[in-house]
């Protein structure tokens, strides 16, 4: 099971994030972990400065704004 | 070219309206419909160029650049850097850490915080278009100052002793390690952008600036337009005694309490200034107004202990006090025939 981590400080933005990767997955059907990350200390130690950011299994994949629903396909299938 | 949207509301408040030219409401909705229609325009395009051209300035160069600098010329990177990256103000905390774990001196990445919210595209382009270019140049070397000041201040009284613990060790242990290699820090390359991302990019900031600040273009114009209307010329001076020097403290603590962005003011500010207002106080209730926001200082609260941010918001009324009191000395010099 993939372990996404949505980080950001508790934007609107970032609850969004969050939503559109678990509803993609649910339409895809598959089965994920979405979690959000507000921790300030946690979010310095993946280095992101723009958030929302995704990472994936404790890599960073994205930042800076809502993920694109290709980009979200991609990690779903990847 | 602008001259269209004069029309457009002499059009819409005179005849379709039939509304005197010369009445109090008349004024005011005459005013109302040029600078909507106007601002609006001038934003719409504006902000699309503006993306396309920064569409490859992410914070990860920024603070490369910045890095690189010493510290005499860090604030004015850091203030001017503030005033150009696009960043929205939920990434404050993020970019804070990012900033202090890489060593840059918590005055210089104050000085980038602080400029933020004071100049961005919208201000310039409503600046520019409501009261001319002397005062938006105004305007801008005010905003800088604050935050370059403001930061020179923060590093002056070693402000990091007050930092949460978690941020002032990642700060601390930056700062040993880059002590002798800042210069040799890489700026990291620019993203290769074909113009189909750069127009995207475009499109979405477009979209979500637009999005965001649309009523309060509306609030400030039409507040504007109330003062415009009802408030006879000359009122201020008269009336509140302007120019006296304890106006410039009653309007910064007048400012605090309102909460708004740079684009509510703005239209406020010149109807302010066209009743009478001295141009100097005028900024400072602006400055008080746009870059001393309670939301953002409870945000800070979590890589700061209070009594850093008390000092940060002492620093920053006072600042707005300095900017007032000089503004008003130099200003019927920089503004005669303006």
């Amino acid at each position: 099971m993939k372990t996404f981590e949505v980080l950001g400080t508790g934007c609107k933005k970032c609850t969004n994030t969050a939503e559109k990767i678990e509803k993609m997955a649910g339409e895809l059907g598959q089965d994920v972990e979405v979690v959000k990350i507000t921790d300030p200390a946690k979010i310095m130690e993946y280095q992101v400065m723009s958030t929302p950011a995704v990472a994936l299994d404790g890599q960073v994949i994205h930042s800076g704004s809502i993920p694109t629903s290709d980009a979200i396909a991609e990690w779903l299938k990847g | 070219m602008l001259e269209i949207f004069t029309l457009l509301a002499d059009w819409l408040a005179y005849t379709l309206l039939g509304l005197g030219p010369d009445t109090r409401l008349g004024t005011a909705i005459h005013f109302f419909i040029e600078d909507t229609t106007k601002i609006l325009f001038l934003l719409v395009v504006m902000i699309y160029v503006i993306a396309l051209m920064r569409a490859s300035l992410n914070l990860e160069r920024v603070r490369a650049y910045i890095q690189r600098k010493n510290r005499a010329v860090g604030y004015f990177f850091g203030s001017g850097f503030g005033a150009i990256t696009p960043f929205c103000s939920c990434s404050s905390i993020p970019l804070f850490l990012g900033f202090t774990s890489a060593g840059i001196p918590l005055g210089i990445t104050m000085a980038f915080l602080f400029t933020s919210p004071i100049i961005n595209e919208v201000a310039v382009i409503m600046l520019w278009s409501l009261l001319g270019w002397k005062f938006t140049l105004a305007y801008i070397v005010v905003g800088m100052a604050v935050g370059m000041i403001g930061g020179m201040i923060l590093d002056a009284i070693k402000g990091e002793r007050w930092l949460k613990d978690f941020a002032a060790k990642a700060y601390q242990k930056a700062a040993e390690q880059t002590h002798d290699s800042s210069q040799d820090v890489e700026v990291p390359e620019a993203p290769k952008l074909t113009f189909k991302d750069r127009h995207n990019f475009a499109k979405d900031e477009l979209k979500e600036i637009v999005g965001r600040i649309w009523k309060w273009v509306l609030i400030g114009v039409g507040l504007g337009a109330a003062l415009h209307g009802f408030v006879p010329d000359g009122w201020f001076a008269e009336n509140l005694g302007a120019g006296q020097w304890w106006n410039v403290p009653a309007a910064v603590f007048a400012g605090l309490p309102l909460y708004s962005n740079a684009t509510g003011v703005i239209p406020v500010m010149e109807s302010l200034i066209t009743k009478g207002l001295p141009v100097g106080t005028t900024l400072a209730f602006c400055m008080s107004t746009v870059a001393a926001s309670f939301p953002e200082f409870i945000m800070l609260k979590q890589v700061m202990t209070f009594r850093l941010l008390a000092i940060i918001f002492a620093i920053l009324l006072a600042n707005f006090m300095v900017v007032g009191w000089v503004i008003n000395l130099i200003g019927p010099w920089l503004f005669s025939g303006a």
